[in-house]
């Protein structure tokens, strides 16, 4: 479907663009970083590429692989083709890459983003500061030397030392506030919600049917008084 | 209702946008320079959020203000993020999706499917019919909950207009708690279901349960008509019309999806236009609106609820037997295993398109990288260009209109 969109990228920028690659419906051009503007802009203004649609901007680390080190890929669509295209790079660490905020400003927060996670800067962007994380964070964190279970607190975590909790009364772990009511003022304590009730025995699965429960009418029957354990003193007042 | 020669004025003659073209509607710039502003020295600094109710979460904008005009907004998100990223990098492929649950957690059901539904891509699991019916009901149930939230709390927003404020947001929940007990009934959970696995489905529609589907929609349905008479009425339309537009263009470029799109006149729909699930055999309405504005939004999410009823009756009619999975039951959490590829997918969540791009690698164990594309990010990144030249009573409801869920676009 967007091979079409592949084949006009090869036809306009022909050695320019490195490779293309289709895989179970998605397309991928891949461009040198100098090229990233000239080609996103093509792929919006281009009449047969018609990429209104922007839909997201991210990035890949791949520490192990020679430089450069980022994949920046930017995924956009055309509405009225209803085509769709990824358009990737591959930057080293440090490198600057040119903004797209003047093609779809939609990239303005996805870059951010990228630059707070990643460390890639984007040249000319209006706004590059960290979006989701703090102006205190040293380090990005989606790069895959970064230690997932590092914690840096913007305030330090107290130092207190683990409380047991003392055990809740024979209610513990029951859902409160769905209580059959007219159950319990007859003085027996049914649990209304419907998954509970049914490992409970207090009320017949659905998957029982009306023939079933006929035929069996002792599975219907709703529990006796005695079979299902007493509110507690307190709650019966 | 609210817009103002000299901030409109002012702000089109330092806009640098080189895609900006003059025959455009005005568009406020949003790098405004506020040294260059009239004003400057009379300018009120307000920060909004991040725990105020009416920021649906904690979103914080800082607003600049000249009297009551909003003349630059500046939104700091990332205050709920969480790393989820880079977390599921850690999870095996079966255990990423209860987290994904916790992102959009007003639609939990969306994320869920999502994600296995990429892991099923690369994997090459086929899913059963009967569950691909099963995932199309519980979404189009998920969007009814969902809109549901929205016009409640869309509904208080907007407060005082509504004769006491909390008794649309009452009402609606209400009704959204009758699908909370369906989604119970079926899987045992209120939110956070994990019902979706890889190749199915882990519960299977009872057969009682058709009649309380029907149950239930006939009642929300009937509620429906009455949301109308509360809302409709001048005060609601004041507030509401012509306030925070969107046009078809700038929609577009920003990446905005879903419900806001479709109320900027966009016909778009992954449901329709990219079919996934059995959407190929619905004939899904996709409900448009020409007016760009907040009260164009409302109407669509409206429709969007009585045309998700409408669906949810064919699906649960028409449920095919068979399977519900084709996958034997979980025996390891490292039972799949995905060396290579890369895939993207998109769904229709009830906020727009939720985008899961996973890259396999590795010993295939778990992803390589895992990319969420949360529709509520991208509609708070035009607030920027939404806020000025409104007071700040008509941002409260711009902010509403947009519906965002923090869980998601924090991550």
């Amino acid at each position: 479907m967007s091979k079409q969109v592949l084949d006009r990228l090869v036809g306009q920028f022909h050695e320019r663009i490195l490779k293309t690659e289709s895989f179970r419906g998605d397309d991928e051009a891949l461009v040198a970083p100098a090229d990233w503007l000239a080609v996103a802009r093509f792929l919006r203004d281009d009449s047969a590429c018609a990429m209104d649609h922007f839909i997201d901007l991210t990035a890949v680390d791949y520490p192990e692989r020679s430089e450069p080190r980022f994949d920046v890929l930017l995924f956009v669509r055309s509405l009225g083709k209803k085509h769709r295209i990824r358009l990737k790079t591959r930057v080293r660490d440090g490198e600057e890459l040119d903004t797209l905020v003047n093609v779809w400003a939609g990239a303005n927060w996805t870059e951010r983003e990228v630059y707070d996670m990643f460390g890639v800067r984007f040249r000319s962007h209006p706004d590059l500061r960290r979006i989701l994380l703090y102006e205190e964070f040293v380090g990005y964190p989606l790069r895959k030397d970064y230690p997932i279970n590092k914690t840096q607190p913007l305030v330090a975590y107290r130092d207190v030392p683990p409380a047991k909790l003392a055990p809740f009364g024979d209610d513990e772990g029951n859902p409160f506030g769905r209580i059959d009511w007219l159950a319990r003022m007859s003085g027996r304590n049914l649990q209304v919600s419907p998954a509970i009730g049914v490992q409970q025995g207090q009320r017949p699965a659905l998957s029982v049917s009306p023939e079933d429960l006929a035929s069996a009418p002792q599975a219907a029957k709703p529990p006796t008084a005695a079979a299902v354990p007493l509110a507690p003193a307190a709650l019966k007042d | 209702m609210a817009s103002t020669a000299a901030v409109s004025s002012k702000a089109r003659a330092s806009s640098t946008e080189a895609s900006l073209t003059p025959t455009r509607a005005f568009v406020p710039d949003p790098y405004l320079d506020l040294a260059t502003y009239a004003a400057a020295a009379d300018l009120l600094t307000l920060s909004l959020g991040p725990q105020h109710p009416s920021t649906h979460g904690v979103f914080r904008v800082v607003l600049y203000l000249d009297g009551e005009l909003i003349v630059k907004a500046v939104p700091h998100v990332g205050y709920l993020h969480r790393g989820v990223e880079k977390l599921c990098e850690k999870l095996s492929y079966s255990n990423v999706t209860p987290i994904l649950d916790k992102n959009d957690y007003v639609a939990p059901m969306c994320n869920e499917q999502a994600a296995n539904m990429v892991f099923e891509q690369l994997l090459g699991v086929e899913v059963p019919l009967r569950a691909k019916f099963v995932r199309t009901l519980l979404a189009e149930l998920q969007r009814i909950a969902s809109h549901l939230l929205w016009l409640g709390t869309f509904a208080m927003d907007l407060g005082g207009a509504l004769g006491g404020g909390t008794s649309v947001f009452m009402y609606c929940f209400r009704e959204r708690e009758l699908i909370l007990d369906l989604f119970e009934e079926l899987t045992g959970c209120r939110f956070h279901y994990n019902t979706h696995c890889i190749g199915g489905n882990r519960h299977d529609i009872p057969a009682g349960y058709p009649a309380l589907v029907h149950q239930s929609l006939d009642l929300i349905e009937a509620r429906l008509l009455e949301y109308l008479g509360m809302l409709e009425h001048p005060i609601f339309r004041d507030r509401t019309r012509g306030v925070g537009t969107v046009d078809a263009e700038l929609a577009l470029e920003l990446g905005l999806t879903g419900p806001l799109l479709r109320a900027s006149g966009i016909d778009h729909d992954l449901r329709r236009d990219a079919p996934y699930h059995v959407y190929d055999l619905l004939d899904v309405n996709v409900i448009c609106d020409d007016g760009g504005d907040c009260y164009a939004r409302y109407k669509v999410r409206l429709q969007e609820i009585a045309e998700s009823i409408r669906l949810s009756r064919l699906l649960i009619d028409n449920l095919p037997a068979g399977p519900i999975c084709s996958t034997k039951p979980l025996s390891g959490v490292t039972q799949f295993k995905i060396t290579s590829g890369q895939a993207y997918v998109a769904i229709e969540s009830p906020r727009g398109e939720l985008g899961t791009w996973l890259i396999a690698g590795g010993k295939g164990m778990n992803p390589y990288r895992m990319k969420l594309r949360p529709p509520s990010l991208h509609a708070l990144a035009a607030v920027p260009y939404l806020f000025p030249r409104h007071t700040l009573s008509d941002a409260v409801a711009i902010l509403g209109s947009l519906d965002p869920i923090m869980g998601e676009a924090d991550r």
